[in-house]
This record gives structure tokens, sequence and C-alpha cells, in this order.
């Protein structure tokens, strides 16, 4: 009889509405958990993974690549050009995009549910986490979060002191874009104890103009593999203590959607940052050595 | 009359170009600041003198003159287009050659992208320095940016010819225009479409499609100078036969010009002329269309004059622009493709507005 009753309990939770409020501010209602569900950007896609519920999603965008499972399945377009016909198709209970992505009224207009969030600072990872916790009903959402905030703790700890206050220029993009002290990568280098060259005020992604990365003089730069090809040769360049001796991270392309992807895996974000900055940045006795820097 | 006119235009037009050197130079990341001072006195403060030195030796002045001399070709590019398709609207944009060079430069640059990537572009971070063989569209090496001038010059005839060829000459505006539009949008499509198909060079590409003079360097400018004492030497040698076409086929053939391989002479400069400042810095709009108009709401002169003035002051145009791109939101930039837009567009509709534009030149 009791077995019975708890049984009876344990079916109602299961099949009990599940209710989110999601970044655009609607409030999102499920009959129950989704099970089928179409995550249309790689930090949402990682995030599902994370949780522990990757074999509920049946279809992702073309670029979320993580974990290597998710490229199997079927690839709806982009975040910013979804196949509507491929996403109806996979009959999704919940489809998880990007606020901006436009596709959204499409398909709730067809009958699709949507959760549009839109992780872009630190605080923001969490935030997502937990929101997609309480979506998928995962009760330790809380734990794992902790575990991957404990996890950027424990590289900032890697660093000597001696690196700390290391000058560090970010460039996302030739353009040259940086990524400043409030994007996503600047956060981490910030708790990394880093001293980013592009403050807060410039905003996330400036684009700068060159001159004004050699008159900061950074020690250190980190690139994408993308980017990086004809640094050294860029005019004035050369005088930049960070390129005169060498102290130059190159992420390849799978390491640098690390860095640059809101998600669960910042942690191993930080650490790729830290291991360069270990690796490569000036000590302090270094810096007291270079000073006055030497005349190109 | 005319004359002085002309010759006041010149001076002008220098004296621009050397004012707005001199505001150059002292215009960057931090806004305005007089690095004259510490340049022209060196006692006063070494360390600063040294600074100055570097910042604008290495960066502010080969930026500077590679506005200018970008801007210089755009606007002989634009004379030399507006006279021999006898249509004010000629533009090395609207005649396809633009479009045709940044496919060019597209291409050239997927091109070399896979080759890096087949010699082992993979690897661990560590040697990932040594990547000497890919290309940046940006890049200060010589060799790079020949090729990539060279791609923009077969891309620039490759769009004019098609134009042309599809426009069954240039007899017809309408048809020309219509021919020049359909053109720039496959040509343009067709970038999308490289660019699409090699990822690693969006990015790249991206500033390089707004219009960029950031990167500018000495070999730059070294190369965009070569190319434009060329193309204007052969503009002014050739620009008989455009006084002559303005008069129309027939007269100029009864004057004893011999049309068409002048006209093909002519193409190959518009598209030398338009490939190389596009391969340097991108697509830069309008600067080719306004700068002739404004020569002529200010001086009616002969096809000589009027592509050096064109060019000379193109190049102040541009240099402007530039000065205000990097001015305005400094340490921060705008893309100098997009001002100029704006600034010529806005230029291009007083024009209208004031009056019906004034076709051709010569008469």
């Amino acid at each position: 009889m009791v077995t019975l009753l708890f049984a009876a309990v344990l079916c109602s939770t299961a099949a009990q509405a599940v209710q989110v409020t999601d970044d655009r501010g609607v409030t999102v209602t499920l009959a129950a958990a989704p099970q089928r569900i179409v995550s249309i950007l790689p930090s949402l896609t990682e995030t599902v993974c994370e949780l522990g519920h990757c074999a509920r999603l049946v279809g992702v965008d073309r670029y979320s690549n993580y974990p290597a499972s998710v490229l199997k399945l079927p690839q709806v377009g982009g975040g910013l050009d979804p196949n509507v016909e491929s996403i109806v198709a996979l009959r999704p209970d919940v489809v998880l995009m990007a606020k901006s992505a436009r596709v959204g009224e499409r398909l709730e207009a067809l009958g699709i549910k949507v959760v549009a969030l839109e992780p872009k600072t630190h605080a923001d990872v969490q935030r997502v986490m937990l929101k997609i916790g309480e979506l998928l009903e995962v009760t330790d959402a809380q734990r794992i979060w902790r575990a991957i905030d404990a996890g950027v703790s424990a590289a900032a700890q890697s660093i000597p002191a001696n690196v700390r206050g290391t000058k560090v220029y970010f460039e996302v993009n030739q353009g040259p874009y940086a990524a400043g002290e409030s994007s996503f990568i600047g956060e981490t280098l910030t708790r990394l104890g880093a001293k980013n060259i592009v403050p807060a005020k410039l905003g996330p992604f400036p684009k700068l103009n060159p001159e004004y990365i050699v008159r900061a003089n950074p020690d250190l730069i980190m690139i994408g593999q993308r980017s990086a090809d004809g640094l050294q040769q860029r005019p004035g360049w050369q005088s930049i203590r960070a390129l005169r001796e060498q102290r130059l991270c190159v992420f390849p392309s799978e390491d640098a959607n690390v860095l640059v992807r809101p998600g669960p895996r910042m942690a191993e974000g930080a650490r790729l940052m830290a291991q360069c900055l270990v690796s490569k940045a000036p000590t302090l006795a270094a810096s007291r050595a270079a000073l006055p820097a030497p005349k190109p | 009359m005319m004359q002085s006119r002309a010759r006041w235009m010149l001076l002008f037009a220098s004296l621009g170009a050397v004012a707005l050197s001199a505001l150059g130079i002292c215009v960057g990341s931090v806004g305005f600041e007089n690095l004259l001072q510490p340049l022209l006195n060196p006692a006063l403060d070494p360390e600063r003198t040294a600074m100055a030195q570097q910042i604008v030796w290495e960066i502010r002045l080969p930026r500077t003159l590679g506005a200018w001399a970008a801007g210089a070709l755009l606007g002989l590019a634009g004379a030399v287009a507006q006279g021999l398709f006898r249509n004010p609207l000629a533009d090395p944009y609207l005649l396809g050659s633009a479009s045709g060079a940044a496919l060019g430069v597209a291409l050239a640059l997927a091109a070399m992208g896979g080759l890096a990537g087949m010699l082992g572009g993979s690897g661990g971070v560590g040697n990932m320095m040594n990547s000497g063989l890919l290309a940046s569209v940006f890049s200060s090496n010589l060799w790079v940016r020949l090729g990539l001038t060279g791609a923009a010059f077969a891309g620039a005839v490759l769009g004019v010819l098609l134009t042309l060829a599809l426009s069954s000459g240039v007899g017809h505006t309408l048809r020309l225009l219509l021919a020049g539009v359909v053109v720039g949008m496959v040509l343009g499509a067709m970038t999308q479409l490289v660019l699409l198909l090699s990822p690693d060079s969006l990015q790249a590409m991206q500033a390089f499609m707004l219009g960029s003079t950031a990167f500018a360097g000495w070999v730059s400018v070294g190369l965009m100078a070569l190319v434009w004492s060329v193309c204007m030497a052969g503009a002014w040698l050739l620009a008989r036969v455009l006084d002559g076409l303005s008069l129309g086929d027939a007269t100029a053939q009864s004057l004893g010009l011999a049309v068409a391989p002048m006209r093909l002479a002519l193409v190959a400069v518009l598209a030398l002329a338009t490939g190389t400042a596009v391969a340097q810095t991108g697509l830069i709009a309008f600067v080719g269309l306004a700068a002739p108009h404004l020569v002529r709401s200010v001086v009616k002169t002969r096809h000589g004059q009027l592509i050096l003035l064109s060019s000379l002051v193109g190049g102040v145009l541009l240099m402007a622009a530039d000065t205000l791109a990097r001015w305005l939101i400094a340490p921060q930039e705008l893309p100098v493709g997009v001002l100029t837009a704006v600034l010529g567009g806005g230029y291009l509709l007083w024009l209208m507005r004031r009056g019906p534009v004034k076709v051709g030149s010569a008469q």
C-alpha cells in the first residue's frame, strides 16, 4: 500500500508542470520536463550536457561541437539563420536559444515552446545553468555550478604572486577587436589577477586603434590562431614588449571556443589562460630587469 | 579664369593634404595631442620624443599617407571612369571593379589559408607562432601585399569587363549602370560565398569589407605611391582620348584617335588604381564618385587636369575621413568606409538637390 502510494507520488511529480521565466521575461510552462530538446546556441548545448542530459538533445546548431556526442545529432542551421522546418520536424518539447535569435516568435507561432537565454558574463553562466537545471528538473545544478566556480578559483590560485598584475591584451579579431574588462574573457582575466589593457568603459569588444595597443605596451598577448598571422609585422608592433620577448599565447580554434563561450567550460578556459600566464608572463624580477624598456 | 581657378584648387588640395598630414600625425588613440612639438624639440623631453618618433614614424605617418594614397587612387579611378563612360554616375563601385577586386582578395586569402592549413595548421599552442605561411589581409609583408594587389587587379579587370560585356559597350547609359549594379551584386554575393566556405578568412575580411587604414604600413604606402605615379602618367597621356570621347565616338575617331585600344588602356588604368586601393585598404565607398563631382562643381577643365585634381581631392577627402574615423570615438575606431559612405552620400544628395548633376566636362 505504502509502495503504491509512493509510486503514485513519484508519477505525479514526474508529470508535474515545469515553469521557467526566460531572459525575455516570458514565463514558459511545459506539461513536464522536456524529453526532446533542440539547442541553437553552443553554450546552452554544453550546459544541457553538463547537467547530464545530453541524451535529451535531438538537434543542435552548426556551431555546437562539444561534447563530441552532439556532432552526431541533426544540425538545424546556425543560431542566427536556423532552419525552422528542420526544427519543427524534430518535434522538440522545447527549443533553447539566444535572446538575440529572431526565430523565437516564428517557432512559438508554430506551437513550439521556446526558452531564450543570453549568457554573457560569469554571473549569467550561473543563472543560465540554474534556469536550465530547473527546466530539466536537475536537483544538483547548484552543486555543478559550484564545482565550475571552484575550478576558476583554483586556476586563479595556481598563479604565482609575481605574475599577478601582468598587462594582457586579448585580441578576438583582426579588426582589431579586443576583449575588454567587461567581456566574459575579461572577467576571467580579472579573476586570474591579470591587468587587462582595455578598461571596462570601452565596452566588451571595442574596435581599437592599433596604436592604443602599442602605447599600452602589454606584457603578454593572447590571441586566437585565426588572427595571429602577421602580428609581428603590424606597423609599430615590434616594439611591444610581449612581441619583443615572444610573450604570445596563440590558442588553436578548439581552445578559442572554450575561451569565448560563456558556458560550463569556463573553468577549463580559466585554466588555459592561467597556463598561458604561468608559462609566458614576465615575473616581477624580469620586469624590473627590463626597466627601462630597451629602445627598438 | 578657368585656368586660375584650377591652379587655386591645385594649391588648396596640396595645402589641405599637408595640413591634414600634420593633423593626422597629432590624432591617434588618445584623441588630439600635439606630437609635433616633441618631434621638433627633441631636447625638451627625450623620452617623449622617442615615443613620439616611434608612434609617428611607424604608425601615424604611414597610415595618414596611406589614406591619402588610397583616396588619390580612388579619385583618379573615379575621374577616369566618368570620362571613359561619359557618365557622371560611373564610379569604381558602380562599374563592378571594386566588387571584383574584393572577390579577388577573398579568393586569394581563401587559397592562401587553405594552403597554410594543408602545410600543417594544427599542433600545440607552442608551435603556432611560426605561422609565416599564413597570410593576413592586413599583413605588411611585401609579397603578401603584392599578391593581394595582383589578385585585386585581376578581379577589378574581370568586374569591369563583365560590366562592359553585359551592357554591350558604353553607348547606353542606363544599360551600363544596370549591368554595373548586376555585376556588383553577383560578385559581392560570390565574395560572401567564398567567405562562407572558408570561415578562417571571414573575420579578417569583415574588417576589410568596411574599409580600414588601421594597419597601413610603409610597404602599402610605397606600393600605392608607385601605382599612383604609373596610373597618373597613363591617365595624363590618355586624357586627350577622354576629351575626344566626350564629343562622341564618331568625333573622337574623326580626330584620328585610336579609340578602341586607348579605351582598353584606360580600363586597365581604372582597374589598376581601384585594385591597388582596394587591396590595401578594403572597400571604401564614395570617394571615387564624389571627388570628380567636387572638382567639376568648382572648375570646368579638360580631362588631364580633372583627373589630377580629382585625385588630389580624393586623397584629401579620405585623409580627412580617416582622421575623423580615429578621432571621434578614440581610442576606438570607426570603420573609415562607413564614414565615407555617410559623408559622401550626404554630399551627393546635397549636390542633387542643388541642381541637376552636370554631365561630362570638357565642352
